[in-house]
């Protein structure tokens, strides 16, 4: 861990990133949502699949959604082995992605610390850490001094509302520049001979009896022989047009930032019970977030009660944090499924995949989900990472309880 | 912060409130005859509709009482608020609507 990734120059955002191609009549595969998973999924599908005559179509621009609205924070450390397997080999990937992708997006490992506030949160910690090394996901438990040294500026006296009473740390966990890595994905599709086609809004499905052949968009009829959805807050307004139903519900789920300042905060910061999560983003803004309005909404904006909230819980952590400014608050639209785990697989209608139900949780396993929708999409069965996942597990009753099992909920 | 006219005691803040999800979800009348998908459907699924949405609510620090709203979950605009024992008002969209 350490801090001069804040202070080296930003990199020089490089032209021709990808063109604006009008719509074929036709494609092999279509996706539908361009934001992180979408374009991911375009580039699996090209890649590692040699899918290239295909499309993403996006309704507004690219990574206009969840992608480029959320607080960016990478990690692995889950309790369950279905989600640990998942989220770590998403890691794996972002190691390897700035220069596979020749884009240096700033994916910086300066670590996540989750804090412990309450005898509960010291077992749930400990017991995580355990789950995690048994999954090869680096993980150790910190006690309130070893967090000092690890962020010096968070108050772990113990005169607290909630005193910290330790943490668990993830050394290799981070953060990275959401929107340039839409950006190098988007670039290495485009170069591939993918077509993204933004502007272009699915509002409906072509059908062959129960199998799907097509899209309906603003820009005319698209057929295709497979179509994945990746709209996240608004894929059961899809999966409605397309005639099933899905188990997820889209809250809007806010963020902040401050003004700019100094280097102060080296690492990520979350707390599950006082409930916020810090990071402090290379240009110098306080990077912050907390949990979902409580009421379904398709507005991209929440109650300001609930930043209040996350403020007051950030001001108690990071007394330095009182005099800092707020500088700019926004929303996105999370699609939050019943056990908190996504769904990806199969849907009632054949030819038509789906991936959602990543919630608060889905920047993290852009790379991850990416590849196994690919790979379903490609192989019409799903990557060994995501036969958990599917949506029949409601029925069967073999969910993926991460509510409440993971450290929190992003 | 919405706010929620209380059908008992006006308009208050969101905060006096919790959310209680879809309205109208009734238990089954006999779960023991239900399959393995209906249960899933009564369990998990809810609707989700980009639009007018009938939903609970109940004034936790006020009247303790539950009660029923419709709200466009794009406007976020509360259209109608009704007690337990009243049937859905009928309305129609003023925004997004059935999109
Ligand atoms: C405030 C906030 C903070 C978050 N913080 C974190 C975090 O720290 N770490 C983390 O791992 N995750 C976080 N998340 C969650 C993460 O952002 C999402 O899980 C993830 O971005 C979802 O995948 P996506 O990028 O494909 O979604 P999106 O970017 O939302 O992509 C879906 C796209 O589908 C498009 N679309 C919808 N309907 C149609 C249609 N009919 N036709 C065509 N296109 C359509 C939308 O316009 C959108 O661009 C956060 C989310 C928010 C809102
Ligand atoms: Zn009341």
């Amino acid at each position: 861990m350490s801090t001069t990734t804040t202070t080296k120059p930003l990199p020089e955002h490089p032209d021709w990133l990808w063109h604006n191609p009008d719509p074929k009549p036709s494609y092999d595969a279509i996706v539908v949502g361009g934001g992180g998973h979408g374009i991911a999924t375009a580039y699996y599908l090209a890649k590692n699949h040699g899918l290239t005559n295909i499309a993403v179509l996006e309704k507004g621009w690219l990574a206009g959604g969840n992608m480029a609205r959320n607080t960016t924070i990478i990690r692995s450390n889950y309790l369950l082995d279905e989600s640990a397997a998942i989220y770590e080999f998403a890691l794996k990937l972002w190691e390897q992605l700035p220069e596979e992708l020749d884009y240096d997006f700033l994916f910086s490992q300066r670590g996540v610390l989750n804090l412990a506030h309450t005898l509960q949160d010291v077992r749930e910690g400990t017991r995580r850490v355990n789950a995690n090394k048994l999954n090869g996901v680096d993980a150790d438990w910190l006690s309130a001094d070893e967090v000092a040294k690890v962020c010096p500026i968070v108050n772990v006296s113990p005169d607290l509302r909630y005193p910290v009473l330790g943490g668990t740390f993830q050394p290799r966990a981070g953060i990275a520049k959401h929107d340039h890595v839409a950006w190098a994905f988007a670039r290495a599709c485009d170069r591939m001979g993918v077509d993204i086609i933004q502007n272009c809004e699915v509002t409906d499905f072509v059908k062959d009896g129960n199998r799907v052949v097509g899209v309906e968009t603003n820009r005319g009829r698209i057929l295709a022989g497979r179509v994945g959805l990746t709209a996240a807050g608004h894929s059961s307004v899809l999966a409605a047009r397309a005639g099933f139903r899905l188990p997820v519900q889209s809250h809007p789920l806010q963020a902040l930032v401050s003004e700019l300042n100094e280097p102060v905060h080296p690492t990520v910061v979350m707390s599950n019970h006082v409930h916020v999560y810090v990071s402090q983003a290379h240009k110098g803004e306080l990077v912050m977030g907390a949990g979902v309005d409580s009421y379904t909404g398709y507005g991209q904006r929440g109650s300001f009660h609930v930043i209040e909230h996350q403020m007051a819980a950030a001001v108690e952590l990071f007394p330095i944090f009182a005099r800092a400014h707020l500088l700019r608050t926004w929303g996105g639209i999370v699609d939050v499924s019943p056990d908190a785990s996504p769904i990806i697989g199969a849907t009632p209608v054949e030819n038509l995949f789906v991936n959602c139900g990543w919630g608060t949780g889905g920047f993290k396993a852009t790379p991850s989900a990416g590849w196994v929708m690919a790979h379903t999409m490609a192989t019409g069965e799903p990557h060994p990472l995501n036969v958990p996942f599917t949506l029949e597990r409601f029925v069967t009753g073999a969910l993926i309880d991460e509510h409440g099992a993971a450290a929190v909920a992003h | 912060m919405l706010l929620i006219p209380c059908p008992h005691c006006g308009p208050r803040n969101e905060t006096e409130f919790h959310y209680g999800g879809q309205a109208h979800v009734a238990y089954p009348d006999r779960p023991d005859l239900l399959s393995d998908d209906e249960w899933a459907e009564y369990l998990f699924f809810r609707d989700n509709p980009k639009g007018l949405f009938a939903e609970r609510w109940v004034h936790g620090t006020g009247c303790r009482k539950w009660f029923n709203v419709v709200r466009d979950t794009v406007t976020y605009r509360i259209e109608a608020v009704y007690r337990l024992d009243q049937p859905r008002p009928e309305l129609t969209a003023t925004t997004g609507g059935a999109r």
